[in-house]
């Protein structure tokens, strides 16, 4: 399956996929087919350069010339371009989505009462009964048995993983393998509308839904596009004015006695009207779909990767996203009269049996090297239960426990000891900290038993998440950690982390809540889940990133599944939704300012033989009027291809304020937009200036 | 060096009144005690002040109560010969009147007519000076309720447009008038009902010495933002405008209210530094332009000029060039209008300074109110553009700009271009630009010039074209009435959509609008919209002859 990428590890700035150039001969044949009107209309600035390019066909056929042939070529190219960006995007998501499709294989289903159906004709509520080896025709909830599943076929992770009736474990997913054991499954889908059939829906751009920015930026540029229509079109009557003021001045390609001639009248529209944007616009939509794809996350819609741009506050539960999974030994705290060493060796005795994560730590923090050989001769573990709550070691003559401050105490008094009050103070220090302690005690044959003193057991923040909690400061977006632990180990660990808030001992009405009284407050909220439990408050945010190895009711409710379940990705989410604005703003200002110049080069070129000061304007210098306007319409056509890999790559985005940003993109885009065109004009200019005739 | 005392006393003037004047208006617009008078007129006209109005409610009221008075003041023209002080004038023909109703009810003033000869004292009084009033009462009734639709949250209703007409009537414009007229009376400016009288002048001939109440008339002239002579002369006539310093202060009230609105709207949204930023696009689009109009006319090109030192070719000598060019620049880049030179003898350039700067929509600071909410739409716009590239939905002081505050925002900045450049490109094609006295690139400037003005509510005449023919009369008309009323109606949707929403909090994330780099952004929208839609028809007008 080469459906995923690596999955990242850390957390990495958001890249883009690279454009191949073999992408592009491959996409040729789908933007040919995109010039059906029926198709082009949808996009109404490229549209009216179909309509211009047919119209100057018209006009070069009944009355031919180089000029008017060169310009309707290029007009035509600007089209296909425009085509070619969008069949690109939507290229690399039809390969994913063939893979995807060859996973679909073929499925039988055996439903439980014994009749054997093709999977494509399951219904909702359908029972059916998976055996080793078979695939899971469709997606549903284990209501019977336990199973170990390879979805390597969605996820691509190859470690099968186990499914299970009851509990948060029980969806499946069709497509996937039953490895082994046998399961019941009830189907929760409708034919056609599997997690698999979205999936190829979604990869591939299939009624892709415009959102809600992109409908307004297009709302922008169509009245930007009527503005130039307007302003070009009433110039015809002041240009034939013009002219019979000046009968006398020669006429050019560009204007004579009835006025401006339609090949340069549809040029000039092409040039004004935004074209740049208007013919990347949806590109950079797919490619922003493509991007969150090909780091295993499958948005639902695409409104929800907007959202996501839009986020003020991110909930995020600790265990997993903020922490490491478990609790790790953090300190040694001997008693009065211990040293420090005596307690790291009898912790790390206590703890050599113990294969839990915390008695690994132990382990690791108390380091002690070597041992003197036969030391662990005759030793017997005491296993942890729940019962006694504590674990230790029975050594030759001496015995080491280690457990909850209470159990630990009560077997140091049953032994003839006499807990002093030392242990006892250094045990609340550390529960207020917000850690965990752990004590450990010891008996010597023939003594009393005593308390060493307190091993420190704390949560440990994840290395790196407190930078990128500053960086999501920086875009102004408040990070809250999620957990059930009490709430000063909760504010503990949260001022550890640097997260703007916590909400401890949350249960799901508590999210919620939370979520709810965020966006009353105007915010955008966005979470990830995987219980059935979080569904509610998945479904309330406006983001919600459902893990897929949650439950069905999860992934129905949060309009995302992140198939790796890394919560950390909802930050990548966020700044993949911005990139994606970020990119369409750019453009559009890069797209508007390009205009400048080429007015400079079409107005003198129209107008310069009747009012010869017009030529003052020509300020590149361009070879003649021909040559200007030809330049002009070549610089719009190459400048869509040019920025084609950027469309889909998106624009370098960093974190950081938002006056940071807009400074930094004005210079690039906006200034870029107007000093690039002259340069590449110019240029052209001084290229086809050789094309005899022009 | 006395142009450059003019201009920097003129805004150190400005900068001196905006916080006291500004917070005088905010009190005005936000208060809800009624004076005697006003209980007094509410109960008259049947208006609950405690009211409020959705925005259809609030549109529909500015509608209907603009459709009475075209109405009202169309048959006052028809009818002024039966009534009192027509000082024996005929009743206006109906393509006049119908131009002239719509004109003063558009806070456009454009006259077709010249105003001695075929306007009586009651008329001028009653009909033209009342709609100077409530017209400019109404510009600032949209502004501000558009201002209410970015301070509400989550509330239904934007004011109520009969109490604001009301208040802002009589607690702005009347008090100022007022004491403006008694100055302007003391200036030397004629404030009489009589109807002239004849002298004998010193080469024996006869001259019939004009009187009127004009002290009063220029007073609301001015401070509203109107620009309707008395006098076919206008400002440029020595019983309108007497001496350097009535033309100062001509200025100074044309660019008070506007200039001080900004001051309004930080108040009302509750961040003062929102109101600075606005003010400072206005202030840096108003002073390059004047500096480039005195600029052009100091050096313009051309024989005489130069021999002259300036071009002073239809410029009065009490004002000088910088006195005649700065009110040239000022009346534009307000929807005032009125002159005390004429721009048809202007350079080429300096002539197309006062296209430009209502091509620009007049936001600069604009007429009263008009200039405040075609202001805020623009910054709309730019905060669309700017908030992509921040990569968050658009907002702008909390207020998301989604689809329909595009929609409403993109049609608003296409109606005036579109009427002014349908309305040329008309007047070529049907040939109606054959009443322009001149040929070639300035006889396109003067009917580009008459199609700016009136679509643009401004009012001001390049001159050099006869306009008051059928034709020209119901064009300009059009352009007038649907300049100035859809994009009311489109303001007061926008003010209804944003009000409806809750608003964002404010985060490190979110695109700062008071900064220097959005003000110089909005500038940079609103040179680039203008510059790149007007372009081509500048070339072959002032641009030809002026490059040439």
């Amino acid at each position: 399956m080469t459906l995923l990428a690596e999955k990242p590890s850390t957390p990495s700035p958001v890249r883009g996929g690279m454009l191949e150039t073999a992408q592009i001969g491959r996409s040729f044949p789908a933007a040919i087919r995109k010039l059906d009107p029926r198709v082009m209309w949808r996009n109404p600035v490229m549209f009216i350069v179909e309509i211009g390019a047919v119209f100057t066909t018209v006009l070069s056929i009944v009355d031919p010339s180089l000029f008017a042939w060169i310009i309707t070529v290029w007009l035509w190219l600007t089209v296909l371009f425009a085509n070619l960006a969008e069949a690109v995007a939507e290229g690399r998501g039809k390969a994913q989505a063939a893979a995807l499709r060859a996973a679909k294989q073929d499925t039988v289903a055996y439903l439980k009462d014994g009749r054997e159906i093709p999977a494509t004709s399951l219904k909702l509520g359908d029972v059916v009964v998976v055996e080793a080896g078979q695939v899971i025709p469709g997606d549903g909830d284990v209501i019977e048995g336990i199973a170990s599943v390879d979805e390597s076929a969605i996820t691509g992770e190859s470690a099968p993983v186990i499914r299970e009736s009851g509990g948060d474990r029980s969806a499946v997913t069709g497509g996937t393998k039953v490895l082994s054991d046998r399961i019941v499954v009830r189907i929760t889908q409708r034919p056609g509308e599997s997690f698999v059939d979205r999936m190829i829906a979604l990869v591939e751009g299939a009624n892709r839904q415009k959102t809600p920015n992109e409908i307004a930026l297009n709302i922008l540029l169509a009245a930007l596009t009527i503005i130039f229509l307007l302003s070009v079109v009433t110039l015809q009557p002041l240009a034939i004015f013009s002219k019979a003021f000046n009968a006398a001045a020669p006429d050019t390609v560009a204007l004579d006695g009835n006025g401006v001639t339609g090949i340069v009248l549809v040029s000039l529209i092409v040039c004004l009207i935004p074209t740049t944007i208007g013919a990347l616009l949806s590109a950079i939509g797919i490619a922003g779909m493509d991007r969150l794809v090909q780091r295993n996350v499958l948005a639902m819609s695409g409104r929800a990767v907007e959202a996501a741009g839009d986020v003020n506050t991110l909930l995020l539960d600790k265990t997993g996203t903020i922490t490491l999974g478990n609790r790790q030994a953090a300190e040694f705290v001997p008693v009065d009269g211990v040293s420090p060493a005596d307690l790291a060796s009898a912790a790390q005795l206590s703890s050599l049996a113990d294969e839990t994560p915390e008695g690994r730590s132990i382990v690791k923090l108390a380091d002690l090297g070597e041992r003197e050989p036969g030391l662990m001769r005759d030793t017997t573990f005491v296993p942890f239960t729940a019962q006694t709550r504590m674990s230790g070691v029975d050594l030759p003559g001496r015995q080491i426990r280690k457990g909850a401050a209470s159990a630990v105490m009560k077997w140091v008094r049953q032994n003839g000891g006499h807990p002093d009050d030392e242990a006892l103070e250094i045990v609340d220090a550390i529960s207020s900290s917000g850690g965990t302690p752990l004590v450990v005690a010891s008996m010597m044959s023939g003594e009393p038993a005593r308390a060493l003193g307190v091993i420190h057991l704390k949560d440990v923040v994840k290395p790196g998440m407190r930078e990128r909690f500053d960086e999501m400061r920086r875009m102004g977006i408040r990070t809250v950690m999620i957990t059930g632990d009490n709430p000063r180990t909760a504010s503990a660990i949260a001022s550890e982390a640097g997260v703007d808030d916590f909400l401890a001992e949350a249960t799901p009405e508590d999210k919620l809540a939370y979520i709810k009284r965020e966006q009353e407050g105007g915010r955008l909220v966005a979470m990830t889940g995987d219980g059935t439990n979080d569904a509610p408050a998945l479904a309330q945010a406006d983001v919600g990133v459902a893990m897929n190895t949650g439950t069905s009711a999860a992934k129905e409710a949060g309009n995302m599944v992140d198939l790796d379940s890394d919560p950390t990705k909802l930050i990548e989410i966020v700044e993949i939704g911005k990139q994606l604005l970020i990119t369409r703003g750019a453009l559009t200002t890069f797209s508007i300012s390009n205009d400048i110049a080429k007015y400079f080069a079409i107005i003198p070129a129209m107008f310069a033989a009747v009012y010869p000061g017009l030529d003052t304007l020509n300020i590149m210098r361009l070879h003649s009027p021909g040559s200007a306007i030809l330049s002009a319409v070549i610089f719009n056509a190459l400048i869509i291809v040019a920025l084609i890999p950027l469309a889909l790559r998106g624009v370098r985005y960093r974190p950081s304020s938002a006056s940071a940003l807009l400074r930094r993109n004005l210079w690039i885009y906006g200034l870029g937009g107007v000093v690039l065109p002259f340069l590449g004009i110019k240029l052209i200019d001084l290229l086809i200036q050789f094309v005899p005739g022009i | 060096m006395a142009g450059w005392l003019f201009v920097i006393t003129l805004v150190l003037a400005l900068v001196a009144v905006y916080r006291p004047f500004g917070d005088h208006m905010y009190r005005v617009v936000t208060g809800t005690r009624a004076t005697v008078v006003e209980r007094g007129v509410y109960r008259v006209v049947g208006v609950d002040p405690a009211a409020e109005q959705t925005w259809g409610v609030y549109a529909r009221s500015v509608l209907a109560f603009s459709a009475v008075s075209i109405l009202f003041l169309y048959a006052f023209l028809r009818l002024q010969d039966r009534l009192w002080l027509s000082l024996g004038l005929d009743p206006l023909p109906g393509h006049l009147a119908w131009n002239t109703a719509v004109s003063f009810t558009t806070n456009t003033n454009w006259q077709a007519y010249s105003g001695e000869s075929t306007m009586g004292h009651l008329v001028q009084m009653a009909g033209l000076a009342v709609q100077n009033f409530v017209s400019a009462a109404v510009g600032i009734a949209v502004a501000v309720a558009l201002v209410r639709g970015f301070a509400a949250r989550r509330s239904a209703t934007l004011g109520n447009f009969w109490v604001d007409l009301i208040r802002i009537t009589l607690r702005i414009l009347l008090p100022i008038c007022v004491v403006v007229t008694l100055i302007f009376m003391v200036a030397g400016m004629v404030q009489n009902l009589s109807s002239g009288t004849d002298v004998t002048t010193l080469t024996g001939a006869t001259q019939h010495i004009t009187g009127g109440p004009v002290a009063s008339q220029e007073a609301i002239k001015e401070l509203g933002t109107n620009g309707g002579g008395f006098y076919n002369a206008n400002a440029a006539h020595p019983f309108e405008n007497p001496t350097a310093w009535t033309n100062w202060l001509q200025l100074f009230l044309i660019l008070l209210i506007p200039f001080s609105l900004p001051r309004v709207f930080g108040r009302m949204v509750g961040q003062n530094r929102q109101g600075y930023a606005i003010a400072a696009v206005m202030a840096i689009l108003a002073i390059a332009s004047v500096a480039l109009t005195i600029g052009f006319e100091v050096h313009g090109a051309g024989t005489v000029p130069q021999a002259v030192g300036a071009a002073m070719e239809g410029k009065e000598t009490r004002f000088g060039i910088p006195g005649s060019a700065a009110y040239a620049a000022v009346t534009t880049l307000t929807s005032t209008g009125s002159v005390n030179s004429f721009h048809d003898s202007y350079t080429a350039l300096g002539g197309m300074m006062p296209m430009i700067n209502m091509m620009l929509g007049e936001v600069a600071p604009g007429g009263v109110g008009a200039g405040l909410y075609g202001l805020l739409i623009l910054a709309v716009i730019t905060v669309f553009v700017a908030g992509l590239m921040v990569g968050r939905t658009p907002e702008y002081l909390g207020k998301k700009i989604g689809a329909r505050e595009m929609k409403i925002a993109s049609s608003y900045f296409l109606i005036t271009p579109a009427l002014v450049l349908i309305g040329t490109a008309a007047a070529f094609a049907t040939g109606n630009n054959a009443t322009a006295l001149n040929v070639g690139p300035h006889g396109l400037s003067e009917v580009l010039y008459a199609f700016t003005s009136a679509s643009n509510n401004n009012g001001s005449a390049f001159a050099g074209i006869t306009v008051n023919t059928p034709w020209w009369d119901t064009a300009l008309g059009l352009a007038m009435l649907l300049g100035r009323f859809l994009p009311i109606v489109l303001v007061l949707a926008l003010a209804g959509s944003l009000a409806r929403q809750k608003v964002t909090p404010e985060s490190e994330g979110t695109l700062p609008t008071h900064q220097p780099l959005f003000v110089g952004m909005v500038v940079g929208v609103t040179v680039v919209l203008v510059a790149l839609t007007f372009l081509p028809a500048l070339a072959l007008g002032p641009l030809a002859e002026g490059l040439s």
